[in-house]
This record gives structure tokens, C-alpha cells and sequence, in this order.
């Protein structure tokens, strides 16, 4: 389910032009996560941080002792094109990380749908997204090839269902 | 061969409809060429000096005789009624336009063929043995497990923005067919003494501008475990590969950064996670896929003889017939580099030729082969006479295979916006010096190859002789290397000295032959092993002395 909710600005300041602020997407039913997120190096040296960036080349796995205290990892995309994020968030739910995990930057409408199997569930691009080209995206795929972070079965395991 | 199912033309369906979504945002301006070229890469469309570039999947090298059809239509309606076989074993078509596109794509995904990943930073096509099913020695046939691959690699989500650009072989026998060791990842399918089959693993194997032969990372993967311990391979490189530099981007420079051992060890440690979560497909999935690549039913009464008493025939058969495992069968190599042509390059004709023929004499079923040749494998010897006329009709006869007018070479200058210099007029010039027969065969087995920039599309690092094509102060200039193999006996090609013009570099190439002709120690001994055995010294005095 999209939550469309706070598709508008949630920094904080009151009523921002839209174009400032994130338009974000998020695809969760438990209440946006708003208080201050620490970086990396900030929440490792023992900060109270209930949220942490991840940069491209930080190493996601030195999360994984304190995951209970996380409810959200936001994991930056400087360029669409650096693909280290992908395998960061598939690391923290291999590891059983049920908090949100936050895309943002460079996060454009055609890598959503690899996004959502990685295992992100929000979205912070810098620019907002069509929300009908998003609906359109997501839904495009009726099948997948492989397992990813997203439960969804792949081909191999439809065609040999019991009683198929 | 592996047919769709229900779900396999559904993805495809749906991957061509994302495709066109993102052409027609493209063309309204709501996403920018920068944004968009990595989405028209992963669907194999470059944009090259003259016009765009298509490239289009050949999985593992097999299709059929319908689908070699549908690419002879493809170049007579979208082209200029030629496509051109890649040392992938893909085809490429070098005069697409754009608003022609979803047509094209339309017309392909009508024959379960279609364009993806055959470019981009991420899994490409997958390659495998033009021999398999086929050949005598190996452990069973490859493709199988090619086609798991490509389905475990189609839209992967982690894996399709990688540091660069992934290329994955697999053969099943001793004998590499298919430069596995020059591969990012290369596996050899192989049988244990109680048995079973698994995958020598190689790893960071690669040609272009870092010529690397692959390291063995595993001796033994259990087939039933390789798609996640690739999985595990990959995402080792997609989280350390290097970023910074795009010459420095391919796995093989973060192999030889880390060095073998503690790569080695970084993928075990990523294995021991991804293992227990079930990413393998089960084995109900392979015996499904396994059962479609069963061989075809041989005839068991097919008789073993062949009259070549035709002598035209009997050189051919001599040059480009292979022993196939079956009595009575055998496996027929289709030169695509007659004299004069261009090194790959097939008319629409003769490629609706090749189908009819497959259909006819070779239980439809054509490989392409990384030599840029085509491959009937199985073909009964009682048919071989009528199939050589058939191909000779079309000028599909030559029977120069692995001879010295039997080259590979890129497309280079004359089409590509990265080359340096021409490579076709280079193969031209040098298989028209030894344009007789005769000479060819005396000379025998001689792979030259030519790159016409030092990406090394024309793997001239893997030639007996291999050519470079360089700009030297604006001038087309050519480096000249010896000694590469991309076979089992894998080497990489050495600089043998300063460079050469156009005419120079044929020369030199004569002078090469000359000396080796006057110093093999018989008739048996290829150039390649003469240049083992004596060094570059007598070699480098022969073109320079």
C-alpha cells in the first residue's frame, strides 16, 4: 500500500515550497519516523540514535549488533547509479531488520521496482516522482525470476507448487 | 532447446512494455539522456557513430531455425539486410532507429527473443560451449545450467547497477570452447568420482584495457548451490568493486586488489549468509530445464560412413567437421568469413538460408560461436554432402575454420564511436594475402585477432596473433601481440614490438608466418606452439631484424 500521506514535507518547517522539501513515498502503516538521523560513524560511537544514514561506501553490517534500537535506516543514493545501496538493504532484512529502510537522493521512478525488492519500504528523491508513473512501475512485473528481501515467490517456485 | 513457459514470456512481455514506457518518457523530456542510458543499455541499445546500435540476446549461443528467421527479417525490415554475429554470441544490427524500436522488440518477443542485458553495468547474456550436447567430452551439456543463470539474472534487482559490466561463461568439458578464463566468471561443470556434478569456479578472468586470466576461487560448487554462490560472488563485487574509475571497475581488478585469498575468503564469508536462505532453484527446476535440452533422438542406424569423393566437400568436411558423440552424427562449422566479407557479418538471405537448413538436417537447432561462426551440431553424416551444397549455394562454404583468414575482429572505426582505428579492412587485407587454400592449410591453425581499441572487443589479447588498433598522434596505428590463447591453455598475448601503419602490420604479419613456416619442427606443430617453444626473440627478428 502507498502512503500518500506525507507525500508533502515532513521536515519540520512550516508548510516549505514543495519543491524544497522531499516528496516522499512510503509503503508502511506504522507512523513516519521524524526525529534526527545520525550518521553512520555518529550512531556507531555510541550516540541515542533510533535512525542512521548509510553511505554508499559504509559497511551496513556494523549495524547489525544493534538492529532492536533502529527504526530506521536511511540509505543514501548520491547517484542513481551506485548500486551498493541495493545490497546494503538486502543485508539488514537477510538479518531480519523489520524497521523502515529509507532510499534517498538520486532515487528515480525506474529503480523503484528494484528498490522495493531489495527490501526498501520509503522513498526520498530529491525530485518528486508521478505518482501514476510509480503505480505503473510497480506494478509492471507479474512475476520474478529470483528470491530477493520481498517474499515474493519466484518463477521456479510457481511451477513447482504442490499440485501445480 | 529451452522453450518459454507462461511465465517466461510474461516477464519478457512485461520487460518490452517497461521499455516502451521509458522510450515514450524519454521522448516527452520526463527523464534525461543521462538517466536514460543505462535503462536503453540494459535493453542492448547503443548509440553508435552513424546510428544506433542493437544488440540481441543469443542465450548461451542456441536458437532455432524460426528464430533465425526472425533476425533474417529483422535485418531486411529495420536494417540494411545484414546482422552481425558478436564474440558473445549475440547479434548486433548496426542501422536501428530509434521509433522502430518497439516494433522491433514486439517482433522478437513473437519468437522468445528479445534484447536485454545485452550491454549496461550489469549481468550479461550468458555464454557457454558451441559444441555442447554435442561434443564427445563433456560431462553433460552446459546449457542447462546457462539457462538457470540467465533466468537468475534477468532483472536481478541487487545486481543491475554493478561497477561495470559481468560476464558469465559455462562449458562442461576439458576443452574450453568458450574463453572461460577470460570471464568474470567462468565455470566448468565437471563430475566427481561418485558421480555428481559441480563448477570449478573461475573468478576475474578478463580482456579490454587489464588483461586478467581468472582464478580458480572454488574447485568444487555442488550444481544444486551455484546460483547462490554467485549470488555471493556478486555481491561481493557490487558492495567493494571499485567506483572511482571506470577502467578500474571490472572484478577483476578487485581480485587482484584484494588478491585471490582473501577475495576467496570474502565470497565464502558472503555464502555462509546467503546459503541457508533458499535462493537455489530446486531440483524438480533443474530436471524441468535439464529434460529441455534433452538430445535429440539419434538415429541409431545412421551409417558412420561419408563418400567424399567430392574433393571441394572433402576439404570442407576435413576443416569444419568435428566428431560428434553419436555414430553416424557429426558437427558442422558454418565460416562466417569468406574472402573478402567481413569477419561475423550475415545477410538476411543467408540467415534464412541456415534456418532452412537447421530445420532440414539439424533438428533446428544453430550456435553461434565467439569466433563470430555458426554451428550446426548435429548433423547426420549422410547428410553432410547435401547441407555443404545447400551452404555453399549462399557462399556459406568457406572452409577456412581456425585457419589464418578464420579471424575475429570488432567492428572498430568503421562503426563504433569508441574505436581508435579500423579492424575489418585489417582482416580483410591480411586473409587476402593468404587467400589460397592450400597455403591456409599448410599454415593450420592460426587464430588472429583484432581489436580496434584497447577495450579488446576483438580479443586480441587471446590471438596466436592479436592486433590492436591505437591512435597515434591522429594516425590509425596498430600494436602487434603474440602468444594469447583463450583456450584451456589460456595466455595473454604479449607486445612483440613498436607499431605498425595499415600496410605495415600486414606486413608484419607475412614476416610472422614466414618464419614460423621455415622454424616448426613438423607439420603438427601450430604457430602458437612454435612461439612457446623458441620465445618472442626469433619472432621480434623476423619482423624488425
Amino acid at each position: 500500500m502507498v502512503d500518500h500521506q506525507d507525500q508533502q514535507a515532513v521536515a519540520g518547517a512550516a508548510s516549505p515550497p514543495l519543491d524544497d522539501a522531499p516528496a516522499r513515498l512510503r509503503f508502511r502503516s506504522d507512523a513516519p519516523f521524524e526525529s534526527p538521523i545520525a550518521p553512520l560513524a555518529d550512531f556507531l560511537a555510541g550516540g541515542n540514535f533510533a535512525a542512521v544514514r548509510v553511505d554508499p561506501g559504509e559497511d551496513v553490517r556494523t549495524l547489525l549488533p544493534h538492529l532492536d534500537r533502529l527504526k530506521l535506516v536511511e540509505i543514501a543514493f548520491p547517484k542513481f547509479r551506485d548500486g551498493r545501496g541495493y545490497s546494503s538493504a538486502r543485508i539488514l532484512r537477510e538479518a531480519g531488520f523489520e524497521g523502515e529502510i529509507r532510499a534517498a537522493g538520486d532515487v528515480l521512478v525506474d529503480q523503484l521496482g528494484f528498490m522495493r525488492r531489495v527490501g526498501f519500504d520509503s522513498f526520498a528523491p530529491n525530485r518528486p516522482l508521478d505518482p501514476a508513473v510509480v503505480a505503473a512501475t510497480l506494478a509492471r512485473f507479474p512475476h520474478v525470476y529470483m528470491k530477493a528481501a520481498d517474499g515474493l515467490a519466484p518463477v521456479w517456485a510457481l511451477r513447482h507448487q504442490a499440485g501445480a | 532447446m529451452y522453450r518459454y513457459d507462461q511465465y517466461d514470456q510474461a516477464i519478457v512481455d512485461a520487460r518490452v512494455a517497461e521499455f516502451k514506457d521509458q522510450v515514450a518518457r524519454r521522448l516527452r523530456g520526463e527523464i534525461t539522456e543521462d538517466q536514460f542510458k543505462p535503462l536503453r543499455l540494459m535493453n542492448g541499445l547503443y548509440l553508435q557513430l552513424h546510428a544506433y546500435m542493437l544488440r540481441v540476446a543469443i542465450p548461451y549461443g542456441t536458437l532455432s531455425g524460426t528464430q533465425m528467421r526472425m533476425l533474417a527479417h529483422i535485418a531486411r525490415k529495420y536494417d540494411r539486410d545484414y546482422g552481425h554475429f558478436t564474440t558473445r554470441q549475440n547479434i548486433q544490427y548496426n542501422w536501428i532507429k530509434l521509433e522502430q524500436f518497439a516494433d522491433l522488440l514486439d517482433d522478437l518477443s513473437k519468437v522468445e527473443m528479445h534484447a536485454f542485458q545485452t550491454s549496461g553495468n550489469c549481468i550479461r547474456n550468458i555464454s557457454s560451449d558451441q559444441f555442447a550436447g554435442a561434443a564427445a567430452d563433456e560431462v553433460a551439456d552446459p546449457r542447462p545450467y546457462a539457462e538457470l543463470l540467465r533466468q537468475w539474472s534477468t532483472l536481478h534487482p541487487e545486481f543491475s547497477f554493478l561497477p561495470r559490466k559481468f560476464k558469465i561463461a559455462v562449458i562442461a568439458s576439458d576443452t574450453d570452447r568458450a574463453a572461460i578464463q577470460l570471464h568474470d566468471i567462468g565455470l566448468q561443470l565437471r563430475r566427481n568420482d561418485a558421480g555428481e556434478l559441480g563448477f570449478r569456479v573461475y573468478v576475474g578472468g578478463g580482456m579490454g584495457r587489464t588483461p586478467v586470466i581468472g582464478s580458480v576461487v572454488r574447485d568444487w560448487i555442488p550444481v544444486g548451490q551455484f546460483l547462490s554462490y554467485s549470488e555471493a560472488i556478486l555481491r561481493v563485487y557490487n558492495r567493494h568493486g571499485r567506483r572511482d574509475n571506470i577502467y578500474k571497475a571490472r572484478i577483476k581488478i578487485l581480485v587482484n586488489e584484494l588478491g585471490v585469498e582473501e577475495f576467496t575468503a570474502q565470497v565464502e564469508a558472503e555464502w555462509a549468509e546467503l546459503a541457508p536462505l533458499g535462493l537455489d532453484a530446486p531440483q524438480a527446476e533443474y530436471d524441468r530445464i535439464i529434460a529441455q535440452f534433452a538430445p535429440p533422438a539419434f538415429d541409431l542406424a545412421a551409417p558412420d560412413t561419408l563418400d567424399l569423393s567430392d574433393p571441394d566437400f572433402a576439404v570442407w568436411v576435413k576443416q569444419n567437421v568435428h566428431a560428434h558423440k553419436a555414430p553416424g552424427y557429426a558437427i558442422a562449422t558454418i565460416s562466417l568469413k569468406p574472402k573478402r566479407g567481413i569477419p561475423g557479418d550475415a545477410s538476411s538471405a543467408q540467415m534464412d538460408a541456415v534456418a532452412d537448413l537447421a530445420e532440414k538436417y539439424a533438428h533446428d537447432e544453430i550456435r553461434v560461436t565467439h569466433s563470430q561462426n555458426l554451428v550446426l551440431a548435429h548433423v547426420k553424416k549422410a547428410d553432410l554432402y547435401a547441407l555443404w551444397q545447400g551452404l555453399d549455394a549462399v557462399g556459406l562454404a568457406t572452409p577456412n575454420l581456425d585457419l589464418v583468414s578464420d579471424i575475429i575482429a570488432c567492428p572498430g572505426m568503421d562503426y563504433c564511436t569508441l574505436a581508435n582505428a579500423r579492424s575489418i579492412p585489417i582482416a580483410q587485407k591480411i586473409a587476402a594475402k593468404f587467400e589460397d587454400l592450400e597455403t591456409q592449410r599448410d599454415i593450420g591453425e592460426l587464430k588472429i585477432k583484432v581489436s580496434g581499441c584497447i577495450n579488446g572487443c576483438g580479443h586480441h589479447h587471446a590471438g596466436h596473433i592479436g592486433i590492436l588498433g591505437v591512435d597515434k598522434k591522429g594516425e590509425e596505428a596498430y600494436q602487434l601481440l603474440l602468444g594469447g590463447s583463450g583456450a584451456e591453455d589460456t595466455t595473454l598475448a604479449k607486445i612483440l614490438g613498436p607499431g605498425f601503419d595499415e600496410d605495415g602490420i600486414v606486413v608484419a604479419v607475412e614476416k610472422l608466418i614466414g618464419f614460423y613456416r621455415g622454424a616448426r619442427s613438423g607439420p603438427q606443430e601450430r604457430f602458437l606452439d612454435t612461439y612457446r617453444r623458441l620465445g618472442p626473440a626469433p619472432f621480434k627478428e623476423a619482423v624488425y631484424g
